[in-house]
């Protein structure tokens, strides 16, 4: 078995989630930390592992490394840590050996601060706890009180009750409360009122009147609400923010994406690993087959093959040579270039893209969710309606101030925005599950929403609407012996129309000295005669296609060259997820950096129209706000770093899995395998969850309807309090679950 | 009605360690990798003691 085969067969997700990563090395070695008592430490960001086999397969190959003292791969954020105490041991064996496992290792930049833990999660972790805690046990005790009220109890034993409760109440109140306390105090300092201001004023309020019911030996006490609002509207804020915090996670960064390491050819033609960061204009950067580019610059020696696919969404390889322009985020394929950097990486093409996405995304921060268009109104209404209660109950009636102010307080924990809390963040928990299982990441809170008003949905072509990578098409026309020779010489080459072949072949041998002739093709031996798999004038064939890219020959000895047929395929179900689009009364329109001809032939094949060709990324985001004036709200659907700042300029947005990482950074969903159906199935689920959040408002808005007259007229008990508040609770999320059972779209 | 005088303590007592036990587990940094803790049950150690085969 050849090296290369081991590689192909045993590299990656062992259980085949995900395939190998063919990534290029990074020389962490600028980003180690050295500790005094002689151990290194590392930290990477690790692609492409996907389950427990993973993590042993990248564990146990690091701690056959010598000197690796320990390895520890976090499997929910990537995260790997590696220490070691050997100072003999090069760093760069660390990436070699995750790279040579089939997976892409990135060092773990400390100052682009992703490292940020979840401290804002543990917090809210700590104060449901706590709120949980309080809330089973002052329940506990509530229910004592509520069965002997009958007569049971004596007024002592309920005193001791009460008393007991309050211990454990306010100092819950006091810790679980932070979160809305913190918050509405921030609103009011701003001369605002958001959710935060009634719940909190309900907490301190009841609190306050039961404390002061208990001290008079009062019949009421309402501990067991208050901790009760907080747990609820404390699980809502949870769910809330780990949907925010995955969404992050999702995103990780553009900045990882600027090769953050790069080797440095010093003027006596030393090698030296600096971080990309500090490279200065005029330096000379050596670019290894697999690396790419830090920054822009011009090629000053060498001549490879290119994928740049990352800037221009075209996913074919550029043949670059001495003297061509290389931009930052380009991928080197097959051979080694020294290029002369001509830019920081502040002012590279990177850069530029970063800003035009930073600048959609500001757009996007400004969008309201319906849950706080639903508080704007809530706020004012429930303040009137408790000050009213009160005033009334002063005025007219002679009950004097101490029940005016338990009815007010009744008014505020009644309407307590329990079910409007949890309303958004239940179904949103609940969609985003659904959609996880149908493949289809969810990357904002909002996202769904936006997605649920879009009216036009915007495609890019190459990669999205096709599969944007070459696949052999003509294998009927090549006999299966033929088939698995080219494959062997194919396997040499990281060129997409060798790996294409390869695809078709499946697993094999390697040809004897086969090696990859940059911008020519790969050339070998099999069986004693001298094999060519490559472009026609260099195999010794007569080209019949216009295009250098959609076909390659293959020659054996002086047999007759055979001739491989490549197309860049339609994803799976394209033509029936646009029509059915079109059946859900969505417009549909393509965009694409492609020339007219292959453009118009995509559109007519699926029944995508109106279309536009040749558009720079600029251009795509013109059209973009070009439909938004017109009040058109459009979802863009793409995959190139071309795309990015058209997707975060769209209202809501889309990426295949197989997108650059800054296009998937930039979307607000990802979806993952070839079909085009799970746009269909998100926007469906977009719209049922935006559905059944209205119809948690409209339950919760009913409830109020019949709750507040009670609570006004003075006629709410603790007990009903209780019953209405988990009562609501409970509906609102078993209607958020009715999502789950949503079929997928077409 | 006195057995609540050590009764409700000793409750609050029971769920005031499980509450306690629950925030220290947070803070140790048991929830931060939940995918790969239930995996990570599944793998040896470290490879067999060499059984002289």
């Amino acid at each position: 078995m050849s090296a290369t085969q081991i590689l192909q067969s045993e590299a990656g997700c062992p259980s085949g989630l995900e395939p190998a990563i063919d990534a290029g090395i990074i020389d962490p070695a600028p980003f180690v930390r050295r500790l005094r008592d002689g151990t290194s430490q590392l930290e990477l960001s690790v692609y492409g592992a996907k389950c427990g086999g993973c993590v042993a397969k990248i564990e146990g190959g690091l701690m056959t490394l010598p000197g690796v003292a320990s390895a520890r791969l976090n499997l929910s954020t990537g995260k790997l840590a590696v220490s070691w105490r050997d100072s003999a041991m090069q760093p760069r064996r660390i990436t070699q050996k995750i790279s040579d496992l089939g997976y892409r290792a990135v060092p773990f930049d400390p100052h682009a601060a992703m490292s940020q833990s979840d401290d804002e999660g543990r917090f809210l972790l700590r104060c449901l706890a706590v709120a949980g805690f309080a809330a089973a046990n002052i329940m506990l005790l509530s229910v004592a009180v509520w069965a002997g009220a009958g007569g049971e109890m004596g007024p002592a034993t309920r005193m001791l009750m009460h008393w007991i409760s309050a211990v454990i109440a306010i100092p819950a109140a006091a810790f679980a409360g932070r979160p809305f306390f913190i918050s509405a105090m921030s609103a009011l300092r701003k001369g605002r009122a958001n959710m935060d201001v009634p719940i909190s004023l309900a907490v301190l309020l009841s609190l306050a009147v039961s404390v002061f019911e208990t001290l008079n030996h009062g019949r009421d006490a309402y501990f067991d609400a208050a901790v009760m609002l907080l747990f609820f509207l404390l699980i809502g804020r949870w769910l809330d923010h780990r949907l925010r915090a995955r969404a992050r996670e999702a995103a990780r960064g553009l900045v990882e994406l600027q090769a953050t390491a790069a080797s440095r050819l010093r003027p006596d033609g030393n090698l030296e690993a600096i971080p990309a960061r500090e490279i200065a204009v005029g330096d000379r950067i050596l670019l290894s087959p697999g690396d790419r580019a830090p920054v822009n610059g011009v090629i000053e020696d060498g001549a490879s093959e290119v994928d740049v696919s990352l800037v221009t969404g075209e996913s074919a390889p550029a043949g670059m040579k001495p003297g061509d322009t290389l931009y930052a985020g380009v991928l080197n394929l097959s051979s080694r270039l020294v290029m002369r950097a001509t830019a920081r990486t502040e002012d590279s093409l990177l850069a530029d893209l970063t800003r035009l996405i930073e600048a959609g995304e500001q757009g996007k921060s400004k969008y309201v969710r319906l849950a706080d268009r639903a508080a704007a109104l809530y706020v004012p209404v429930v303040h009137s309606l408790a000050l009213a209660t009160f005033l009334g109950w002063m005025i007219i009636g002679d009950a004097g101030l101490r029940v005016a102010v338990m009815n007010a307080v009744a008014v505020l924990i009644i309407t307590c925005p329990c079910a409007l809390g949890l309303a958004a963040p239940a179904v949103q928990v609940v969609a985003t599950g659904r959609l996880f299982k149908s493949g289809v990441l969810v990357k904002s809170g909002d996202a769904l929403e936006r997605l649920a008003e879009v009216d036009t949905f915007v495609f890019d072509k190459t990669g999205t609407l096709t599969l944007g990578r070459m696949s052999l098409s003509n294998r009927d026309e090549i006999s299966d012996e033929i088939l698995m020779q080219a494959a062997s010489l194919a396997r040499a080459s990281r060129h997409p129309l060798a790996r294409a072949v390869v695809d078709a072949a499946g697993a094999g041998q390697l040809a004897a000295e086969a090696r990859d002739v940059p911008g020519f093709g790969v050339e070998g031996v099999i069986r004693d005669s001298k094999a060519r798999f490559g472009r026609a004038d260099w195999v010794g064939a007569d080209s019949i296609s216009q295009s250098a890219l959609s076909e390659s020959w293959f020659r054996i000895g002086s047999a007759p060259p055979v001739r491989f047929e490549f197309e860049d395929r339609l994803r799976k179900e394209a033509a029936q997820s646009i029509a059915a689009l079109h059946a859900r009364k969505i417009n549909t329109e393509m965009l694409t950096g492609d020339r007219c001809a292959p453009a118009a032939r995509i559109a007519e094949e699926i029944g995508l129209s109106p279309w536009r060709a040749q558009m720079t990324p600029a251009d795509k985001i013109s059209r973009l706000n070009e439909l938004r004036a017109t009040g058109v709200k459009t979802a863009m659907v793409g995959d190139g770093l071309n795309d990015a700042p058209a997707l975060s300029a769209a209202h809501a947005s889309l990426s295949p899995g197989t997108a650059a990482d800054a296009s998937q950074a930039a979307a607000d969903f990802v979806f993952q395998g070839d079909s085009l159906r799970s746009v269909v199935t998100a926007y469906d689920i977009a719209k049922q969850a935006r559905k059944r959040v209205l119809e948690n408002f409209a339950f919760a808005a009913l409830y109020n309807a019949c709750a507040i007259p009670l609570a006004v007229f003075g006629f709410v008990t603790p007990l009903l309090a209780a019953l209405a508040m988990s009562g609501s609770s409970v509906i609102v999320t078993l209607n958020a679950l009715r999502i789950r059972a949503e079929k997928d779209g077409l | 009605m006195t057995a609540l005088l050590y009764l409700i303590p000793i409750a609050l007592i029971m769920g005031g360690a499980g509450l306690a036990a629950f925030i220290w587990s947070v803070k140790s940094g048991q929830y931060d990798d939940l995918d790969g803790a239930a995996e990570r049950i599944l793998y040896d150690d470290e490879d067999p003691v060499d059984s002289g085969e």
